[in-house]
């Protein structure tokens, strides 16, 4: 299990997290939902030790940790592939990083290209292929992280809506067969509800948990079901709220 | 593209036509200004004469090159890891800037001797700046969040040099390079002009000295072909390592 307790960040005069908790249950889906610049993108940075926190505790399996650099891989809009390197060198790099590239690496990438769909483009250079099959590139990297955790900001916002539908069911791949942990940022509340637990709302810096949604419906749902949609109006409604009481 | 090129070669031969003509109509000597046609026939037959001359000047290019390199990328990379020494080192590589390279010439013959070497530090010392300068544009250019990708990957700087930071900076790296071929004929020549026995600098002031005009165009023009040729070559090379973009 993934547990924040009273995480606090200030940017000078802007307070971004004041008190902020979250818990995600190991081998849960929890996708959040706010406005934008009420600090999502920074509660990452902030797990992901890429900003230091203020104060607050964060832990992962019932251990506190200072962050979740060793824990968690990372994903984010841009795909951040190296244009210098093959599809199967960019999936290997956490790899060439961590402890040298071995045989049996390389066939998991392999057998992971051919479940996202990318099997004949190992050899190819990101510059030749599809946003979408860039991106799934990424997530074979971040697969290769070999990382429980996969915090995901905004990962399929960049893509047009059929890829990204398409993409939908490799993210549930991650839940269902890899027993990834995962936390994702999106914009898209029927993305959130297609695919997560629970869905939390989120409020306007300082970021403040609005509401949560558990979802018990079995997946792949779908997005015409009557109780979804009754969901995504209500989360709408809210978004709705926070941003005109930002206006205020 | 095309029609540029076309463009400027017609233009060449117009020019080249008119002082052909202006040549012969008012039979310049030819210790005043020889014809085109007298250096482009000098440059070829005398080829015996002006390669091993070519010879030593492209040694002392090449050699240059190596040096400067041999210095500018171990500095870039040493500004680039400690902000420090960037800020220890920059304003006097700026103060370097204004110094005209050209006035060091005497000095480092002096120092160094009529041989090559004083030569090839003058080349290096010319290319210095600009690749040193334009590698460490290319390794603060790398882009933040593909260091953070790397610091989670729990990749340390030599890693990330080695994987990103080198690879995202060659192109700046070659363009620097481009600049600094071509300059560094001009600083082997000039320290040919200072002092030296070989090389074309030296073939182009002994025939200066001799009024042989028409090999002192031979030897630019020889010149002008090698600085070319070098410039050709680093584009290849760029072509070669560069295939992403
Ligand atoms: N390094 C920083 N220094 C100062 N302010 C920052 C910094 N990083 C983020 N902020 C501010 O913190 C607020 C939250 O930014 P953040 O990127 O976390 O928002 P977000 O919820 O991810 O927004 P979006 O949905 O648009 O991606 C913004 O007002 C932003 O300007
Ligand atoms: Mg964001």
């Amino acid at each position: 299990m993934l547990a924040v307790a009273e995480l606090y960040k200030r940017f000078a005069a802007l307070e971004v997290l004041s008190g902020f908790s979250l818990t995600v249950p190991r081998n849960g889906f929890t996708a959040l939902v706010g406005p934008s610049g009420c600090g999502k993108s920074t509660f990452f940075d902030l797990l992901t030790g890429v900003v230091a926190k203020d104060r607050g505790q964060i832990s992962w399996l019932g251990e506190e940790v200072d962050h979740l650099c060793g824990v968690a891989s990372y994903m984010q809009q841009k795909d951040l592939l190296l244009p210098w390197l093959s599809l199967m060198d960019n999936a290997l790099l956490p790899v060439r990083v961590g402890k040298g590239v071995r045989k049996g690496e390389e066939e998991k990438a392999r057998a992971l290209f051919r479940r996202l769909g990318l099997e004949g483009f190992e050899g190819y250079i990101p510059g030749k292929v599809s946003g979408g099959m860039r991106q799934r590139c990424a997530l074979v990297r971040t697969l290769m992280f070999e990382r429980e955790l996969v915090l995901l900001d905004e990962p399929l916002s960049a893509l047009d809506a059929i890829t990204r539908r398409s993409l939908h069911s490799v993210l549930l791949l991650l839940q269902t067969e890899f027993k990834k942990t995962l936390l994702m940022i999106t914009h898209d509340v029927e993305e959130a509800l297609l695919l997560a637990d629970e869905v939390v709302v989120l409020s306007q810096a300082p970021m403040k948990i609005r509401e949560r949604f558990r979802l018990t419906s079995a997946k792949p749902r779908k997005i015409t079901d009557p109780e979804l949609m009754g969901m995504k109006e209500h989360i709408l409604e809210e978004l709705q709220e926070e941003l005109n009481h930002d206006a205020v | 593209m095309m029609r540029s090129r076309w463009v400027s070669l017609a233009l060449i031969l117009v020019i080249l036509i008119v002082w052909e003509g202006y040549c012969r109509l008012f039979q310049v000597p030819d210790y005043i200004l020889p014809t085109p046609s007298a250096i482009l026939e000098i440059s070829v037959t005398r080829t015996s004469l002006l390669l091993p001359h070519a010879a030593v000047t492209a040694l002392e290019i090449l050699l240059g090159i190596l040096l400067s390199l041999m210095v500018s990328i171990p500095l870039a990379v040493m500004m680039f890891s400690h902000p420090s020494i960037e800020e220890a080192v920059s304003p006097f590589l700026v103060a370097s800037q204004s110094i005209p390279v050209f006035a060091l010439a005497p000095l480092l013959v002096i120092w160094l001797g009529y041989g090559i070497a004083s030569k090839v530090l003058m080349a290096a010392i010319i290319i210095f700046f600009p690749i040193t300068v334009s590698l460490l544009e290319g390794f603060k250019n790398c882009g933040s969040e593909y260091v953070v990708l790397f610091r989670l990957m729990g990749a340390g700087f030599w890693t990330r040099m080695r994987l990103l930071y080198w690879p995202w900076a060659l192109p700046y790296f070659f363009a620097g390079l481009k600049v600094g071929v071509t300059v560094a004929t001009i600083g082997a020549v000039i320290g040919e002009w200072v002092g030296s026995q070989q090389g074309l600098g030296y073939l182009m002031i002994q025939s200066n000295a001799r009024l042989r005009v028409d090999m002192v165009f031979a030897a630019i023009l020889w010149l002008s072909l090698m600085g070319l040729g070098m410039w050709k070559l680093v584009n290849v090379l760029e072509r070669r390592v560069i295939r992403w973009k």
